[in-house]
């Protein structure tokens, strides 16, 4: 469904993604997974299309993409971000920020989509008109990917989608885009730093240092401890460490 | 739809667009309410807008009549506020000036925001060489002084409230295109930019919809800021012979023609002066009182 071949991204003069390679599944969900600045995120800002300056092959659904993504592209892959409280525009009330993609891609039945998508995520009703300044962080979230899949995608981007929110509320979201996921039959890519979030909704998933990947296993490995790389050893013996 | 009250405004669950529309717009002159000197000032600009537009029904005496036996005559019950050099009722040309110089304010500021934001907003999102040359175009206008520059545009077309217009919204964009395209700047990098992009919008819709209206609190504030710096300069143009010409009352042409008397018979400069002042003044009052409440970066 994804293709990432050889994959090199620059911001100006300095390389910050070196040779990427990896394929995603129809329906797979693929972890990325490494320390901040390890370009992870860069990456999957690529795939969306949000990073000019990279080189090499991306390919979704069988169609490669160049510099510049048509209208289908931004159709059938969408994105959510890390920040709830950035995400959304601060002066557009719930339902125009849900209303635009349907503007834009020229769906009707806006009414009826609308209020769809926010059942789906489980919002109240009466948070259709109110501005993101008056929901909480987890429902900020939740508004995001009502957002993100209001126009049925079917591949969706996830950066950090939980480091941000409180750990009660990580959870619910978490187990939400496993739900939708199901439910869709979406094809992710889920970036984070928690090998605990990765563990728990990733078949596979690629540990990046310093902007390589250095290894690509399975979630099986994870568990039972047989991943090859000393920088996976590292992340999973801290992330134990964490765990107390 | 449901009655307005100030439930209604202040529900936390609106119903609909409006509602929210509305409820925000409330909260705002909530806060605005509370800073009694802007207050004053909305309260004065709205007056003297009324008086402006209420002349003909204000006016005692026709504003461009002469009666030379009455000339520079002191504040009487007859003539409120005097009269001038050829015996017009100050009070009538006041209240006609005040037609002339604040429809020049809005002209000014009609012509002068939307270009400044359009111009600010597509250098600042699109870059690049576009961003270079809409910049140096701008520092070329940012670069004259701007009653100087004015002065010259008038020169060059005829004297006039309509050349007046044009020359100063010519020297009044550039700042406003600057800080449209600081605060694009800042706003073109964030998230929920980057998230309208992913819909696939064209940058146009982006820069209109998404963009703009992040820029306008701080463009509103700055515009009712530069409105009594407009006036200044409509009325420097006036005073100079430049702007609206006589017989036509306006405030800074009222002063230029009275200037001579200012020793004996003061009152008849002083009292435009003083409308000028009092306008000013107001607009400033208001400007600060609106940064207070729309300023993104204070709440």
């Amino acid at each position: 469904m994804i293709e990432v071949e050889r994959l090199n991204v620059h911001f100006g003069h300095n390389q910050v993604v070196h040779d990427v390679s990896f394929h995603v599944a129809p329906g797979e969900t693929f972890g990325l997974v490494g320390e901040s600045g390890s370009g992870k995120s860069t990456v999957l800002r690529t795939i969306a299309g949000l990073v000019p300056g990279w080189d090499g092959g991306l390919a979704v659904d069988g169609k490669a993409l160049g510099p510049k993504r048509d209208r289908a592209f931004f159709k059938s892959v969408q994105m959510v971000f890390q920040d709830p409280y950035g995400s959304l525009h601060p002066r557009q009330t719930v339902d125009r920020i849900l209303a635009e993609p349907l503007a834009v891609h020229g769906i009707a039945d806006a009414e009826s989509r609308i209020t769809r998508a926010l059942e789906e995520v489980a919002l109240p009703r009466v948070a259709r008109f109110r501005y993101p300044h008056q929901l909480s962080g987890g429902q900020r979230q939740r508004v995001a990917i009502a957002r993100a899949l209001i126009a049925d995608p079917s591949v969706l981007l996830l950066d950090e989608p939980t480091s941000a929110l409180d750990v009660s509320v990580q959870a619910e979201v978490l187990n939400l885009l496993a739900d939708l996921r199901q439910a869709r039959q979406l094809t992710c890519i889920l970036v984070s730093h928690n090998l605990a979030v990765i563990g728990h909704l990733c078949g596979r998933l690629a540990v990046m240092q310093g902007g390589r990947i250095v290894e690509i296993l399975r979630q099986e490995q994870l568990r039972d401890g047989t991943a090859q790389h000393a920088h996976t050893r590292e992340l999973i013996a801290l992330s134990h460490e964490l765990e107390g | 739809m449901a009655a307005v009250s100030r439930a209604w405004l202040l529900s936390d669950a609106p119903a609909s667009r409006a509602q929210a529309r509305w409820g925000r717009r409330y909260q705002l002159w909530l806060a605005f309410r509370r800073n009694p000197l802007a207050v004053a000032g909305l309260a004065v600009v709205l007056a003297m807008l009324a008086l402006a537009l209420a002349a003909p029904l204000l006016a005692t005496h026709d504003p461009g009549v002469q009666s030379l036996a009455n000339r520079l005559a002191p504040p009487s019950s007859e003539h409120w506020l005097g009269t001038d050099e050829l015996g017009r009722d100050s009070w009538s040309r006041l209240l006609y000036g005040g037609r002339v110089t604040l429809g020049m304010v809005v002209a000014v500021v009609i012509l002068v925001a939307p270009l400044g934001l359009i111009v600010g907003c597509v250098a600042g999102y699109a870059g690049g060489i576009v961003d270079k040359l809409l910049m140096r175009v701008t520092d070329v206008f940012l670069a004259f002084p701007r009653l100087i520059l004015a002065l010259a545009f008038v020169a060059a077309m005829k004297p006039g409230i309509e050349s007046a217009v044009i020359a100063i919204a010519l020297t009044a964009w550039p700042p406003y295109a600057r800080l449209a395209r600081a605060e694009t700047l800042t706003i073109r990098n964030t998230d929920y930019v980057a998230a309208v992009q992913m819909t696939g919008a064209s940058p146009w819709r982006i820069i209109c919809r998404h963009v703009a209206p992040m820029c306008l609190p701080s463009l509103t504030v700055r515009v009712t800021l530069d409105m009594s710096s407009i006036i200044l300069t409509a009325a420097g143009l006036g005073f100079l012979g430049l702007g609206a010409q006589p017989p036509i009352p306006e405030w800074g042409t009222m002063i230029a023609s009275a200037r001579r008397f200012i020793l004996e018979q003061w009152w008849v400069p002083v009292i435009p002066g003083i409308a000028i002042f009092t306008a000013s003044l107001a607009f400033n009052l208001l400007g600060d009182g609106l940064r207070d409440v729309l300023d993104p970066k204070q709440r």
